[in-house]
């Protein structure tokens, strides 16, 4: 039995887009070459700036957005599931493994059901419970789990407040008993105190059920707080990869170092400035050659022979991995 | 000294459909010209409806209470009843830059056509003038291409670049007030830690005073030189932005920092408030926070309490509740 519980090998996806019906049909490469391993039990975070492909990836791993080339494997107890030639009947079956929790806790919900009907309804649409007192009793169950007071399974959800929409939320995604969640900036839109009990409450369902993570966001301090290995993102490519401590004590890609140093600090004698990186990120539609971060990174040489690097991840230490521009640009 | 903002006893109702509900309730800050006061809060604590109340951009719903001041200039903009009146503030004395950078655009009139208008109401002037500041100002929020932006629509520039137009537009009246209200909440930090650079170096240059509107406390350590802290409606906490993260008093305060992530301390868990934020509509009689705070007693005398800062240490200011409770 693999420790993995997902493996993407070599993934790209691409989506064709046309401005108008008259131009040109484009590709836009939202993932390039990906490779990562997700143990079980862990939580797996990404990071990058919005546009870098943190939602492509997640929609992929979850058999939501086609694969381009490469593969993606699920590791379930007994069987893999390849999402590359996964038929629409074992996707029926994977569903139930493998859940997303949105991120806005106001739009996800359908105002015209009640809160146990919400929570109620993947499970007779994937029809795994036989009966309504079945289906009762795991709704039960699962409210319960995430703190929700069982009175408010009979409401309705606009009188809910936005954590306890987003608990709603996550038992809707937690119901049909999945092993593996992809949580796409489920804080996002929260206040802090209200993020800080969301968080905590993610971390015990994990250590209760068995949950493997992948934790999508733009937040570093969270994931800092709450991920034991992080992905970070750039125009479609993964630049540097490494438990979280290593990675927020030893940063060695000149986009994670500018993106830790724009963290603004609470203390208000660290005046350390931010590591200011120029422009913004540039289309997908249009990325730079060789190193996709040269046009911003501050290492970038004046020759421009970065266009030429060939990207790919080296690792520097055991379990810290990172693009080669390091090796490359000794930066 | 005269101060460049003096907001005294501000009270803030709204009639709705539910009844009439208290969004700040006895409100009173001041600020100085060249300094930055942030306010910083849960969402709903207030904090839009303070930045509206001085451009009086509140919708027709709104009630102030009589002996509410907001003293910009020697006037009281609270008073203000004809458009002439409210010409001072809006045209240029005061402006205003959100979140939402499109809401300061109107989306079918082009950048530079609004820049021009704006400055054209401000103080009647040459177009060809108007047109240069504009540009010029474009240029030093570092638009590349300015002349180019300058004709093109809101919706035709990226995230990062809108909040640096509408920060152009906001800031080529020369302001003596900026009212920023989340200008960095939708960004991602890199484009936040640009945005905060170029507002800095802008405040200095131009001496204008500054709200800073965030819910964002490392945003405030960075940014501000004082900080009132909010919560629904009432203003728990205030003084300079290094007493206040240090040594908070408040419990709210305090609450508010226990919940935040600090990345230079990974080992310390997110404690959240306890319950939910009361709607306004059951806003708290007496301490408004007593229904969520580790200290309120058991009797409820909380409950009895009247609200007011107390200046607790040379420039802090603390609701009595620590005096009332005792516990801080
Ligand atoms: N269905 C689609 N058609 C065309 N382009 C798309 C589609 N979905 C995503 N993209 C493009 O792919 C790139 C990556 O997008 P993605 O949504 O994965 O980014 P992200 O990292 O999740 O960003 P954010 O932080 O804003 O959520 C972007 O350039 C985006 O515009
Ligand atoms: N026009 C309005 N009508 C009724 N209630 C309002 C109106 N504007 C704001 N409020 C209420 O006033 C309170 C404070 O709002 P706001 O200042 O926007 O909070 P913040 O900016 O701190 O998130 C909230 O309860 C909000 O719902
Ligand atoms: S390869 Fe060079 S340009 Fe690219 S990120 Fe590394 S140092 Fe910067
Ligand atoms: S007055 Fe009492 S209940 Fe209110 S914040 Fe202070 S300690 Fe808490
Ligand atoms: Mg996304
Ligand atoms: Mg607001």
């Amino acid at each position: 039995m693999s420790e993995n519980i997902v493996s993407v090998n070599n993934l790209s996806v691409s989506f064709d887009y046309q401005e108008n019906f008259l131009s040109k049909k484009q590709k836009i490469k939202a993932v390039n070459n990906i490779n990562i391993k997700i143990k079980k039990g862990s939580f797996f975070g990404l990071v990058g700036e919005s546009g870098s492909g943190k939602t492509t990836l997640g929609r992929a791993i979850l058999g939501a957005n086609k694969i381009s080339t490469g593969n993606v494997i699920f590791h379930d107890e007994e069987r893999d599931f390849d999402l590359t030639t996964i038929t629409p009947k074992e996707k029926k079956e994977y569903r139930k493994k493998a859940q997303l929790i949105f991120q806005d806790p106001y739009a996800a919900l359908s105002p015209r059901m009640t809160v146990r009907d919400i929570i109620a309804e993947p499970l007779e649409v994937m029809k795994i419970t036989k009966s309504r007192e079945e289906t009762d009793a795991r709704v039960r169950d699962i409210a319960s789990k995430c703190r929700l007071n069982l009175e408010h399974l009979r409401r309705f959800p606009h009188a809910f407040s936005g954590g306890q929409r987003q608990r709603i939320s996550i038992a809707r995604a937690l119901v049909s008993n999945p092993k593996f969640i992809v949580a796409d900036e489920s804080v996002a839109a929260l206040d802090v105190s209200i993020q800080a009990d969301i968080l905590n409450l993610l971390k015990q369902l994990q250590h209760e059920l068995n949950l493997t993570y992948l934790f999508i966001s733009h937040d570093l301090s969270v994931v800092a707080h709450v991920c034991d290995i992080v992905a970070v993102m750039y125009l479609g490519h993964i630049v540097e990869m490494a438990p979280s401590r290593e990675l927020f004590k030893n940063p060695r890609h000149p986009y994670t170092k500018a993106l830790l140093s724009s963290i603004p600090s609470i203390d208000p004698e660290n005046k350390s400035k931010a590591i200011e990186l120029k422009g913004e990120i540039p289309s997908a539609m249009n990325p730079p050659s060789g190193c996709v971060f040269r046009t911003r990174c501050p290492h970038a040489s004046q020759e421009g022979k970065e266009a030429e690097i060939k990207m790919g991840l080296v690792e520097v230490e055991p379990g810290h991995w990172v693009d080669n521009c390091g090796v490359n640009c000794g930066a | 000294m005269k101060h460049l903002l003096e907001i005294n006893n501000l009270d803030v109702k709204f009639d709705t459909d539910e009844g009439r509900i208290t969004a700040i309730e006895n409100v009173s800050l001041t600020l100085d010209q060249g300094k930055v006061l942030g306010i910083v809060g849960e969402s709903g604590s207030g904090k839009s409806v303070t930045a509206k109340s001085i451009m009086q951009l509140n919708p027709g719903n709104t009630i102030y209470n009589d002996n509410a001041e907001i003293i910009i200039d020697d006037e009281n903009v609270l008073k203000f009843t004809s458009k002439n009146d409210l010409k001072k503030i809006r045209g240029g004395k005061v402006s205003m830059i959100f979140q939402e950078p499109m809401a300061s655009f109107a989306p079918a009139i082009k950048i530079g056509n609004q820049m021009v208008e704006q400055l054209m109401i401000h103080k009647p002037q040459d177009k060809k003038e108007a047109k240069n500041i504009s540009i010029d100002m474009l240029n030093r929020v570092g638009i590349a291409d300015a002349e180019k932006r300058f004709n093109q629509y809101a919706f035709e520039l990226s995230g990062g670049m809108r909040q640096r137009a509408m920060i152009a537009m906001a800031l080529s009246t020369m302001p003596k007030l900026l009212l920023a209200d989340e200008p960095t909440t939708a960004l991602d930090v890199t484009i936040q830690a640009q945005v905060i650079n170029l507002m800095k170096d802008i405040i200095k240059e131009f001496n204008m005073g500054v709200i800073f509107i965030t819910h964002d406390l490392g945003v405030i350590a960075q940014v501000a030189d004082d900080v009132a802290v909010m919560y629904l409606g009432s203003v728990v906490e205030q003084g300079p932005v290094n007493e206040i993260l240090k040594n908070p008093m408040h419990p709210y305060t305090r609450g508010l920092i226990n919940a935040l992530p600090d990345i230079n301390n990974l080992d310390a868990p997110l404690t959240p408030i306890p319950g939910n934020i009361p709607s306004p509509l059951d806003r708290p009689s007496g301490c408004v926070f007593r229904t969520r705070c580790p200290h309120a007693s058991q009797e409820g005398k909380e409950a009895d309490i009247k609200m007011g800062l107390v200046e607790v240490k040379p420039g802090h200011w603390l609701d009595n509740c620590g005096v009332n409770c005792g516990k801080v």
